[in-house]
């Protein structure tokens, strides 16, 4: 419960200013919490110049717990076909700089089968340490059996931080781990870092469709675990001199055994990378206005080698499957780079990808609300300005034939 | 057969006004309405019904003003619902919301199949459906696109997407399946429906109703704390290219370029 000591407070006002969730109102120049409409987040706490606001814990009163027996840092790493998905990458990257910081090693834990001769791999991109968990039962994705062996690998070996890529595998099982070890997991993290003094990690991630920002702590639980886009973080560059050690585990029948059953494992095939893991994503809007000119977005998306992706005004029009559809009802994205091509910006699909780094949009309306989160705004017929923009960048990627 | 659908009251996006200079939400007129994802899980729960026969009951932790989510649930023709809702539940990260949901749907009795929606859109993690499989031993499918009847109704035939395409898997009955908007559309409610859901009594649950340990739920249970929060600055960055065609893509090529883009 928020408390508000009413001999400090001034009303001064500045917790209500600073509360977004309109928790806090200042009444007869004190002032008074909603506690339904409290969130408990604490920011006002830190922001009371006169310290009158106080988090109370209901709970058992808590000592500072000793965590001493949880070290390291591991990443769980992603097979998808004969590699790794690039948030693999990505996340030891991240991980090697995190375990620095805290004089631990990284460890990168690998399930699937006949995965033992890609080990080096994830040691030449920042792991000290690889286990390897290899059976052939363990070729498809089993969720319940690959949570079960990561939750028990990790009740044994203790680590303090579990990092997964926020995929649909990691999304999938990791929080049924993370479940199982009754600790607290941060979903589709952008950011990770330990706090200045102390052992935490703090784990900063979008809310409410990327307009707030929350940095979560698990400061009572161990291991702290996290998912993380895709894309958001640096990998490093592949170092074959460096060393590390790979261990096998061999899991029980118990572990292995599992109740969903895979009957079919279907790689679809398209021309261009998936949408999420996509650097840059190419997207159709109604403005495209007939389905015949969708071939201007595909053959752009060729050249940049990009992910195609589209609103639901196109999706419901039957242009292209629902798989591709990004917003609210669809699939978030970040890419480095996002093209919007005939898209109005409705608030549902800004939400799925107002959080890519470079936005450019192509419409004919100069006061399409897409161009509010538009990087580079092109007033523009998308009939027009598609076809010269897929020549002028087939030239300077020297693309021939599309 | 017995069916829970999870359904979650969310703020609705189109009414949620974000002031940038304060950073603060905008509450005046924000209006509440269930999880958009939700809508395809109680049309998934309501299809199963229809084919197999049996009850829906629609599952929601929040505030007692969810209630009117779960009326708006039983006017698609979902049976019954409950709202588990206390004030020891605030501040619930989702562990503690599985836990809670899970007290609350062993209290139903026997479960054949749980929907929950891809994930909520205030929070988007995603997490609840996998938890609270775990928490009700059940199996999990994620990110349902088709689903279908086994034969001998024992289970469900269903394909789960992922970035590489799909999978298709089976699963026996008891399970918990998370939806995609691609799997159905939701039904509209029905005039019989609606008049129903307004004269049902929609049940409160409190925790103690549903045996719940204290430091299971809420604040105590949540192993995850917010340690700080802030409202991302959109800087002005954006720049109209001017021009024909032709210029406007020359000019954005040259800025692709610059920034190592291609
Ligand atoms: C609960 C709910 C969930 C939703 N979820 C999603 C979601 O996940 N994703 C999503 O995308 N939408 C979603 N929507 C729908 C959303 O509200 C919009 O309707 C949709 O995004 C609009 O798609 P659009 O921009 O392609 O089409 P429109 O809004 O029709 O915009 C077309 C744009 O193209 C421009 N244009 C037209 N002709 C040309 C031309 N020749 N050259 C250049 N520009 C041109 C127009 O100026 C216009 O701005 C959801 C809606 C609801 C109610
Ligand atoms: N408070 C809640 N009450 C009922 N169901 C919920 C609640 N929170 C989440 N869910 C369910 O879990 C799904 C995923 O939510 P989330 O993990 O919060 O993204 C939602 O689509 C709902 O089906």
């Amino acid at each position: 419960m928020l408390k508000v000591d009413i001999e400090k407070c001034t009303g001064c006002g500045e917790c209500e200013e600073v509360c977004s969730f309109g928790a806090i109102t200042v009444l007869d120049d004190k002032a008074k919490v909603d506690p339904e409409l409290c969130s408990l987040c604490g920011t006002c706490v830190d922001t009371c110049p006169e310290e009158a606001l106080e988090m109370e814990s209901e709970g058992p009163g808590k000592e500072k717990q000793d965590f001493s027996a949880w070290s390291g840092v591991w990443v769980v790493a992603e097979v998808r076909g004969n590699g790794f998905a690039p948030v693999t990458f990505e996340l030891l990257g991240k991980a090697r700089q995190l375990a620095d910081r805290l004089s631990v090693p990284v460890t990168a834990v690998v399930l699937g089968s006949a995965v033992k001769e890609m080990a080096p791999d994830l040691v030449a991109r920042g792991a000290d340490r690889v286990i390897v968990v290899d059976h052939p039962g363990l070729s498809n994705f089993v969720d319940e059996a690959y949570s079960k062996i990561v939750s028990h690998l990790a009740r044994k070996e203790r680590p303090e931080i579990i990092l997964a890529g926020a995929t649909a595998m990691g999304r999938a099982f990791i929080p049924q781990v993370a479940t199982m070890l009754e600790t607290g997991l941060t979903a589709d993290c952008t950011g990770l870092k330990i706090e200045e003094e102390g052992r935490n990690l703090l784990q900063t991630r979008p809310a409410f469709g990327g307009n707030l920002m929350a940095t979560i702590i698990c400061d009572e639980h161990r291991p702290q675990m996290a998912t993380v886009r895709p894309h958001v973080l640096k990998a490093l560059e592949p170092d074959e001199s460096r060393q590390g050690e790979i261990v096998e585990f061999e899991p029980s029948a118990e572990l292995l055994e599992h109740r969903v059953k895979v009957v079919e494992s279907v790689t679809e095939e398209s021309d261009g990378p998936g949408l999420t893991d996509a650097e840059i994503v190419v997207t159709a809007g109604r403005g495209l206005e007939q389905k015949e000119n969708l071939h201007l977005v595909e053959r752009l998306a060729h050249c940049l080698d990009a992910g195609i992706g589209a609103t639901r005004a196109v999706t419901e029009a039957g242009w292209i499957s629902a798989n591709h559809q990004i917003g609210q009802t669809g699939v978030t994205v970040s890419p480095r780079l996002y093209i919007a091509c005939g898209v109005s910006g409705a608030i549902q699909h800004l939400v799925g990808m107002q959080g890519s780094d470079i936005i450019v949009a192509i419409n004919k309306d100069k006061d399409a609300p897409i161009f509010d989160v538009a990087t580079y705004a092109i007033v523009g017929d998308v009939r027009e300005v598609l076809p010269a923009l897929i020549r002028k960048v087939s030239e300077e990627r020297g693309i021939k034939d599309v | 057969m017995d069916i829970v659908v999870c359904i979650k009251q969310v703020p609705d996006a189109e009414s949620v006004k974000w002031d940038h200079k304060t950073g603060t939400l905008i509450r005046d007129g924000v209006k509440s309405v269930i999880n958009p994802f939700d809508y395809h899980a109680i049309e998934a729960a309501l299809t199963l019904k229809d084919e197999l026969g049996g009850k829906v009951i629609a599952v929601t932790m929040g505030p007692p003003q969810a209630q009117e989510a779960i009326r708006e649930a039983m006017s698609m023709g979902v049976d019954g619902g409950v709202v588990v809702s206390d004030r020891a539940f605030a501040g619930a990260d989702t562990l503690a919301t599985t836990y809670t949901l899970a007290q609350a749907i062993k209290k139903l009795g026997d479960v054949d199949v749980v929907f929950c929606g891809k994930q909520a859109i205030d929070g988007d993690t995603a997490q609840v459906g996998p938890g609270l499989a775990v928490r009700l031993r059940f199996p999990c499918v994620t990110y349902a696109s088709q689903m279908d009847i086994l034969d001998g109704e024992r289970g469900l035939r269903i394909r789960r997407i992922s970035e590489h395409g799909f999978d298709v898997v089976e699963v026996e009955f008891p399970v918990v399946v998370t939806v995609l908007s691609s799997l159905n559309t939701p039904r509209v409610p029905s005039l019989k429906g609606k008049m129903r859901a307004k004269k049902a009594e929609v049940p409160l649950w409190s925790a103690s109703d549903i045996d719940a340990s204290l430091d299971k739920i809420g604040l105590s249970g949540s192993p995850t704390k917010v340690y700080s929060t802030f409202i991302p600055k959109f800087e002005a960055r954006r720049e109209f290219i001017e021009g024909g065609a032709e210029e406007q893509a020359d000019a954005l090529v040259e800025r692709l370029k610059e920034a190592g883009i291609i």
